[in-house]
């Protein structure tokens, strides 16, 4: 048995063209071979991301076996898999992995509200069991998974953290390398070169799990409110197909949506809430301000006199602000309004080729006043900043994204506290949610003693 | 019918008037936004490589003819083998993204999107036999299809494979330099002699593949050589 292909191959799903030529041994017993499309109840099914959406097939007349090829569109920027493509696993055992006496060598401390969840999240893996992770924005949930991820690798378990997006593994890989020096931990993401190693510790893009099947003991998927991974269904496929049967699954969100939430009402779902930041200030609660058709002002050159005297206040008071608008090309209409305020104030959206670039001059403090869609609605952190919705009402909104749009405001320790204001033309549900989304957390982490004050 | 856009798969609203109930309509295979996104070549183009003028400074250009051309028109061993090439789109980022995922990742449906542009095109030239580019035994084998075939079956037409091709290194890793000056990677498999040509190919970069191809067919004893390309770099 060849033990490097043994590293290769155990725990992976793979095309044949994914395997370097000189690992591949054909007489290898320990080699199975899939069909990676396959018909069931004449419907095709992908078996690397289990997408069953007959739109996203097609058929080639394929030159390597002179027959009409059904394949999958879904996951072609993988690599094709087709009738004729089987997808190659390993069914030997797995390398062995010497056990680490100490995995973790960090000397932090965890809050209290970090410490509860902490202590929930070993649980969960001691007992192979699914836990939620519910963690208001800025509490620190990666230090959470420190403890857990140490006992899991103290008893030579496999874990894997998923996460949405590139930026987020590569933030992540360092971090962990750092308090777990002794481990081989890989970053996993389209083009990275880590794909070759077995490593105990996987830090992955949700989307490379495809290449993954039985095996990982812990899986912990990060932010699972976030798309794609709650519109993709394939994606949730994944995380099932790269966990072991019997594992530990750890959901982190600051978010949960509303299935969830009732479940965790219920008593249905396993989870644990961190309610307080680690700094022990409150969240700012965010505080509705009527500004009438804000829509109509804009499409008229105009900002409407509320929302322009709040964001006056805040030039002239040199503090940095965001501000949220519902869609682009709102954004590009009232860009040169806000600007007419001050020279230097920037927008940026999810298709800006400068996105990057102007990110940077919001940090760098050179920006008063950013305008954003909500794709800085989560990740990012400024330090001393105010924030605003403009159009808080608008369908985009959701309680989810408000949520996390407040959460930009007073994160670090140095500045817990700011405002964050949702400027409407009449209530949505979703704006009432979120409020009452803050204040229930905050109530929690009072009752909890987890603030001061 | 397909309902989902080939591309980024957002379901497509069928546009609805008199004329989708009178007249036979073409399939929307592209939402808006991605049609919109393909950049057909408009205003003057290059006479001979259908480059588009606009783009390009006036030092460059001699009688609505690109420099490029000229140079291989004076060229004693390559004047008058291609009549002139034409081509649809420019080759744009998004272009190259499709291209990627048409060619590279294999998604052969997408040859579909140009399937309609191909048809119009092609009916306007006078030819006996429609050549695809010829892939090599090697690579064909890798992608599982020839892109230039599946462009020409898409457009509804009978590909005719007068051209083989010697497996040599990927083009798109070479410079302008070492295409023009490598050595003749096509031979002729079936006769040609007397007839005029239209070669199909995905895209015109530096035009020294369709110009291997077309010497090589002329040199068999072709009657004219003409080029079409989906794209035009």
């Amino acid at each position: 048995m060849s033990s490097e292909l043994q590293a290769f191959l155990s725990g992976r799903k793979l095309l044949e063209s994914e395997i370097p030529s000189n690992l591949l041994d054909a007489t290898s017993q320990h080699i199975t071979y899939q069909d990676g499309i396959t018909k069931e109840n004449n419907l095709w099914k992908c078996s690397r991301c289990g997408n069953t959406n007959q739109n996203l097939f097609a058929t080639l007349p394929c030159t390597r076996c002179k027959q009409n090829c059904t394949y999958c569109r879904n996951c072609i920027m993988m690599g094709r898999v087709s009738t004729c493509t089987p997808l190659l696993g390993w069914n030997g055992p797995d390398p062995e992995v010497p056990p680490t006496e100490h995995p973790l060598q960090w000397e932090g401390r965890l809050s209290d509200g970090q410490q509860h969840a902490s202590a929930a999240v070993v649980k969960a893996i001691q007992t192979k069991s699914d836990i939620l992770v519910w963690a208001v924005c800025g509490a620190g949930k990666t230090e959470v998974l420190f403890a857990g991820i140490n006992e899991a690798l103290q008893t030579g378990q496999r874990v894997c953290i998923a996460t949405p997006r590139t930026d987020v593994v590569l933030e992540l890989a360092p971090r962990f390398r750092k308090v777990f020096p002794h481990t081989t931990i890989s970053a996993i993401y389209g083009g990275s070169q880590d794909r070759h190693q077995y490593a105990q510790l996987v830090i992955s893009t949700t989307h490379q799990l495809f290449r993954f099947e039985n095996a990982f003991d812990v899986v912990i998927v990060d932010e699972v409110d976030a798309f794609p991974y709650t519109f993709d269904k394939t994606l949730q496929w994944a995380v099932e197909k790269a966990a072991r049967q019997i594992s530990a699954k750890i959901h982190l969100t600051a978010t949960p949506n509303s299935k969830w939430q009732n479940e965790c009402m219920i008593g249905k779902r396993n989870y644990v809430t961190i309610p307080a930041r680690f700094h022990r200030h409150p969240l700012p609660v965010p505080e509705f301000n009527w500004c009438g058709n804000w829509r109509k002002h804009i499409e008229k050159d105009k900002l409407p006199r509320v929302i322009e005297n709040w964001v006056s206040v805040r030039l002239k008071a040199e503090k940095q602000t965001l501000v949220f608008l519902p869609n682009i090309k709102l954004m590009e209409k009232a860009a040169p309004l806000f600007q007419k305020l001050h020279p230097k104030i920037e927008s940026v959206h999810a298709e800006d080729p400068k996105r990057k670039e102007k990110v940077e001059r919001m940090r760098a403090k050179e920006t008063p006043i950013l305008l954003t869609t909500t794709i800085l609605e989560r990740g990012v952190t400024f330090p001393n900043i105010d924030v605003a919705v403009v159009g808080a009402e608008d369908r985009i909104f959701t309680e989810a994204a408000l949520v996390q749009i407040s959460g930009r405001v007073g994160r670090s320790a140095e500045y817990p506290t700011g405002i964050i204001a949702f400027f409407h033309f009449g209530h949505s549900k979703e704006m009432i949610k979120a409020q009452n989304h803050i204040i229930h957390m905050n109530r929690e982490a009072k009752k909890r003693g987890l603030i001061d004050g | 019918m397909v309902e989902y856009c080939l591309l980024c798969n957002i379901y497509i609203v069928p546009r609805i008037s008199w004329s989708f109930f009178f007249f036979q309509h073409e399939e929307e295979l592209l939402c808006d936004d991605c049609r919109k996104k393909l950049t057909k070549i408009s205003g003057k183009t290059c006479e001979k490589c259908g480059r588009p003028l606009v783009k390009l400074a006036t030092e460059y250009i001699q009688n609505n003819i690109c420099l490029d051309c000229i140079r291989w028109e004076q060229d004693e061993q390559w004047s008058g083998i291609l009549e002139k090439n034409i081509s649809i789109y420019e080759y744009n980022d998004f272009f190259k993204d499709v291209l990627s995922q048409f060619k590279f990742r294999g998604d052969y449906i997408l040859a579909e999107i140009f399937a309609q542009e191909i048809r119009k095109t092609t009916k306007l030239i006078k030819y006996d036999l429609i050549v695809p580019i010829p892939l090599s035994q090697e690579r064909l084998l890798e992608r599982g299809f020839n892109q230039a075939e599946a462009l020409i079956l898409a457009a509804g037409s009978q590909p005719y494979h007068a051209l083989t091709r010697v497996h040599s290194e990927k083009q798109s890793k070479k410079s302008r330099k070492e295409r023009i000056h490598i050595e003749n990677v096509f031979q002729v498999a079936e006769p040609v002699h007397g007839k005029a040509i239209l070669l199909i190919d995905d895209i015109y970069t530096t035009g020294s593949t369709i110009r291997h191809a077309a010497k090589t067919l002329k040199m068999a004893g072709a009657k004219s050589v003409v080029s079409f390309t989906v794209a035009r770099g």
